[in-house]
């Protein structure tokens, strides 16, 4: 379901795409978290100028819930096809909320390296944070009740779109 | 002391006796049936409306673990239980510690379960030394000791030639053995029907001409000996067909069934379920639907519990390691009368079974409800049910396939020698 | 009568055998170890899904390959690792498998991978360990007697995944001696769950159990004939005991009529995999030739064994 407060997707990528331009390093790595943020580098890679080679990361290894909710049931391979050591990147995702997925991101993307920096690009950024962590990248800003959360979603041809659900029914970030 | 038990269901399977009367006890032995006897006056009356009243049961298995294993049970805990499940006789294996291979031991035993004063215990004789198949015992001295039979329970009796021997000597003075059919080396190892549960479950089978092929040596050796042989414990439904053409032909043997395998099969392993693992296995669906046609038409001639009271810590062990055995005294009555319901039999027919049946084959007087029989009797609700628990269980073993079940069969007065011995 | 190895919400709380397991839980566990095989190819092998669990290694039987990938396993997801080998009989010591279970309990451990000569003692264990109201401890059945060795049969259909895809159209064949391997037990029912078109199992008439067909199998004798067509071979290990003696009367025997060769190889399909669960016997169930050829995956087996046991094991814990 759509709600009218909600920006279009394709729109606020184009702002996010903008801000990066001008300020991203040349050859800094694209990171996106599955699955949202993998679909955003992938975009981002062709609109940005220079060579970003891409990667993809599924956190569910590194999430700080396991304990309470064990293993998701649908998982993806993390792919980092460069090497870290040394590298700058910059991390993609989709909805920043409580950062607690970007703190696993970074957990493991460490895991298989030390990178030069890391740098956070976020289509949304809705508050809420419960860690102190911060997107130097945003696309928009967006106040949104507790008990709904956003996703983000891929048409069959290729254009992204976001919508509103309770939360707990997709994984909050 | 006179007793008058008013009003039961009189059921005595021999004199094919089933109605509502009266019967009256006096001197220990039954002095009427509905009519007091003359100048009759009752010490004690018991009300049995609504109630059965038959002799009391004879359990021709049933292990009280004395001498030797008063860790798993003793006398005391297993002739209250006895007497608990409306039991008024029974025989035990000679498999204790030491056998029972010597005068001494068996009137020990027979002293001791005297002094208890509960039901009557009636030995089965080791039928060879300590049980390992080599010398024959002293069969003369044992039998005037009390032995009413000989065995070798679940020991192997491997060379044949001693079996041979010892059934010779039996035969020329008339004494019965009992038998377990189970070729000795085909067994080994085994602890589960060789078949589709124990290959799922990967345990170590025994295969049903185990049984088969120790039948067919049996009946050779009561061919050429004319030895009086009990087969104790079938399981397969090729054995219950040898037993049907052995009788057919002749020979002179009679078997029994435990009450465990009329009611289960290998399936009811379950996991791995320790309480199943019994002597001989529990084999499978078809092999249990013929010791149940083998009962119906007389092929098997008694039930009994095979009373093995195992420890907790036996038991709570993988599988083949756990000791094997099941408790069954208090539940004998309680599961002859749910097989009775499952088959549409007669009370009397099942009842039989468990009373007269064990009486001729072990050649007792007793087992009757006529007058001047010793008045061993069971009274007992046939309708009420009691859920099985450990601690509904006045034996020391605790362990039984059936803990949670739901049986009918509540014993209110046992009787054994004309004294109320329990009530309930 | 509820399988032992599912909680009230169908969620697995044990792993004791993969007989009676819904597909799509063993498909889960599957799709679980996929990660886990990229994983180890990095430097920073571990993620912190265990940390401050304790695993014990329960191991009444020997075997130190088993015993050390469970270990890699368990440390991969930071876990803390206990080995305990207690031998061949624990009562030697006088202490009951359940005591011993009881005792480690009371050290606060978390998981339990138990190996034991008997069939059923890890569903012992779980029964046991249920009954005293500790059912957030997980048991792991690394082969129980016969009975099953689940952890291997999932390794095993993970390789069959990766090389073949899909289930349905597979002939499978397992030869040797069925009677006493609990391998053959679980990839039997693993393979029968995820509906494999056919498996054979092929082997002389006494190392095979009663009834086998009841398990979904065909059985055939002649090995010439079992692997016409077959997409997957796999091999079971002849144990020396079972070589001599009234079983089989030698492993040279043995090899002539069930050991994989070259030549018998060529019956199977042109792109058939080889897989044996080790360790192999050269020159009694398997020619060199075959094991260290093209079609063998049997290295790629124990690299899959470690995702594949590191899967079972974070599912069991987040449950």
């Amino acid at each position: 379901m759509t709600d009218v407060s909600l920006p279009d997707a394709e729109i606020t990528l184009g702002r996010l795409a903008d801000k990066l331009r001008g300020a991203a390093a040349f050859d800094a790595k694209l990171v996106g978290i599955h699955s949202g943020g993998a679909w955003l580098a992938e975009r981002l890679a062709q609109m940005l100028p220079g060579e970003h080679p891409l990667g993809s990361i599924d956190v569910s290894f590194y999430r700080d819930d396991y304990a309470q909710k064990g293993l998701r049931a649908k998982l993806a391979t993390t792919t980092l096809p460069f090497e870290v050591e040394g590298s700058h990147i910059i991390l993609v995702d989709d909805v920043l909320y409580t950062g607690r997925s970007v703190r696993a991101a970074i957990n493991e993307i460490f895991d298989y390296g030390r990178p030069q920096s890391i740098e956070l690009a976020v289509l949304i950024d809705r508050g809420g944070r419960e860690l102190p962590i911060e997107a130097k990248y945003v696309g928009a800003r967006l106040a949104v009740a507790r008990d709904l959360s956003i996703a983000l979603q891929r048409r069959p041809d290729g254009s992204l779109e976001l919508s509103l659900e309770p939360a707990g029914s997709a994984a909050g970030a | 002391m006179k007793i008058e038990i008013r009003n039961g269901r009189v059921i005595d399977p021999r004199h094919g006796l089933d109605r509502n009367t009266t019967l009256y006890i006096a001197a220990g032995k039954v002095a009427a049936l509905d009519d007091a006897p003359a100048g009759w006056h009752a010490n004690r009356v018991l009300d049995a409306a609504g109630l059965v009243v038959c002799p009391g049961l004879i359990d021709v298995s049933a292990r009280l673990r004395e001498p030797g294993f008063e860790y798993k049970a003793t006398l005391d805990s297993e002739m209250a239980a006895a007497i608990g499940g409306g039991v008024t006789s029974l025989a035990c294996p000679p498999d204790t510690d030491p056998p029972l291979d010597e005068p001494g031991l068996v009137q020990m035993l027979k002293h001791r379960a005297r002094s208890l004063n509960g039901a009557h215990v009636y030995p089965i004789g080791a039928l060879t030394v300590g049980l390992k198949g080599e010398t024959i015992t002293e069969m003369g001295e044992l039998t005037e000791a009390g032995c009413i039979a000989f065995s070798h329970a679940d020991a192997a009796l491997a060379d044949t030639q001693v079996l041979f021997r010892a059934l010779q000597y039996a035969a020329t003075f008339g004494y019965r053995v009992w038998l377990r059919a189970q070729d000795a080396s085909l067994a080994r190892g085994g602890v589960a029907h060789d078949g589709e549960v124990a290959t799922r479950l990967g345990l170590p089978a025994i295969p049903a001409f185990a049984e088969t092929i120790a039948l067919d040596t049996i009946f050779e050796l009561v061919r050429a000996t004319g030895v009086r042989v009990h087969l104790a414990r079938l399981s397969s439904h090729e054995g219950v067909a040898r037993v049907r053409a052995a009788k057919k032909a002749g020979l002179p043997v009679t078997c029994d069934v435990a009450i465990h395998h009329v009611h289960l099969c290998d399936v009811d392993i379950g996991w791995f379920n320790a309480h199943c693992h019994l002597v001989p296995p529990l084999r499978g669906t078809r092999d249990r639907a013929a010791l149940r046609a083998g009962l119906a038409d007389g092929t098997i001639d008694l039930i009994c519990s095979d009373h093995t009271p195992v420890d907790d810590d036996a038991k709570q062990l993988p599988f083949a390691e756990a000791e094997p055995g099941a408790t069954g005294l208090e539940l004998l009555l309680p599961l002859t009368l749910k097989w009775a319901r499952e088959e549409a039999l007669p009370l009397s027919a099942a009842l039989a079974r468990v009373t007269a049946e064990p009486a001729r084959v072990l050649g007792l007087e007793s087992g009757h409800l006529g007058p001047g029989a010793d008045a061993d009797v069971c009274v007992f609700a046939p309708d009420a049910h009691w859920r099985v628990e450990p601690s509904a269980l006045r034996s020391q073993g605790k362990n039984t396939p059936f803990i949670g079940f739901e049986l009918p069969g509540k014993v209110r007065y046992t009787l054994v020698g004309g004294r109320v011995v329990h009530e309930s | 009568m509820r399988n032992p190895q599912l909680n009230a919400d169908g969620q697995l709380q044990h792993l004791l055998t993969l007989e009676g397991l819904p597909p799509e839980v063993i498909g889960r566990i599957l799709d679980t170890a996929v990660p886990f095989v990229s994983i180890a190819e990095r430097d920073g092998k571990e993620v912190p899904l265990l940390r401050g669990k304790t695993v014990f290694n329960l191991f009444f039987e020997n075997s130190t390959r088993t015993r050390t990938t469970f270990e890699i396993a368990a440390k991969r997801l930071s876990a803390d690792v206990i080995n305990l080998n207690i031998g061949v009989s624990s009562t030697t010591k006088g202490e009951t498998l359940l005591d011993t279970i009881d005792n480690l309990v009371a050290m606060n451990a978390d998981m339990f991978i138990v190996r034991h000569g008997q069939s059923g003692a890890p569903h012992l264990i779980a029964q046991h360990l249920s009954a005293a109201n500790r059912s957030h401890i997980h048991v792991v059945n690394a082969g129980d007697g016969r009975h099953g060795h689940p952890t291997q049969g999932l390794l095993d259909l993970f390789t069959i995944r990766h090389y073949k895809r899909d289930f349905h159209g597979l002939t499978v064949a397992i030869v040797g001696d069925v009677l006493h391997s609990r391998v053959a037990r679980s990839l039997i029912h693993g393979l029968t769950t995820l509906g494999t078109a056919e498996v054979r199992v092929i082997g002389p008439q006494t190392l095979l159990p009663t009834a086998v067909e009841s398990l979904g199998v065909r059985v055939l004798h002649d090995m010439r004939e079992g692997l016409v067509g077959c997409d997957v071979v796999v091999m079971l290990r002849l144990q020396n005991e079972r070589m001599k003696g009234s079983l089989l009367p030698s492993a040279g025997e043995f090899f002539k009529h069930y050991g994989l060769t070259v030549d018998k190889l060529k019956l199977a399909k042109p792109d058939a995999i080889v897989m044996h669960p080790g360790p192999m016997n050269r020159g009694v169930e398997i020619d060199s030739a075959v094991a260290d050829g093209r079609h063998s995956v049997i290295l790629p087996q124990v690299t899959f064994g470690i995702a594949v046991r590191m899967a079972v094991m974070s599912i069991l814990a987040g449950n």
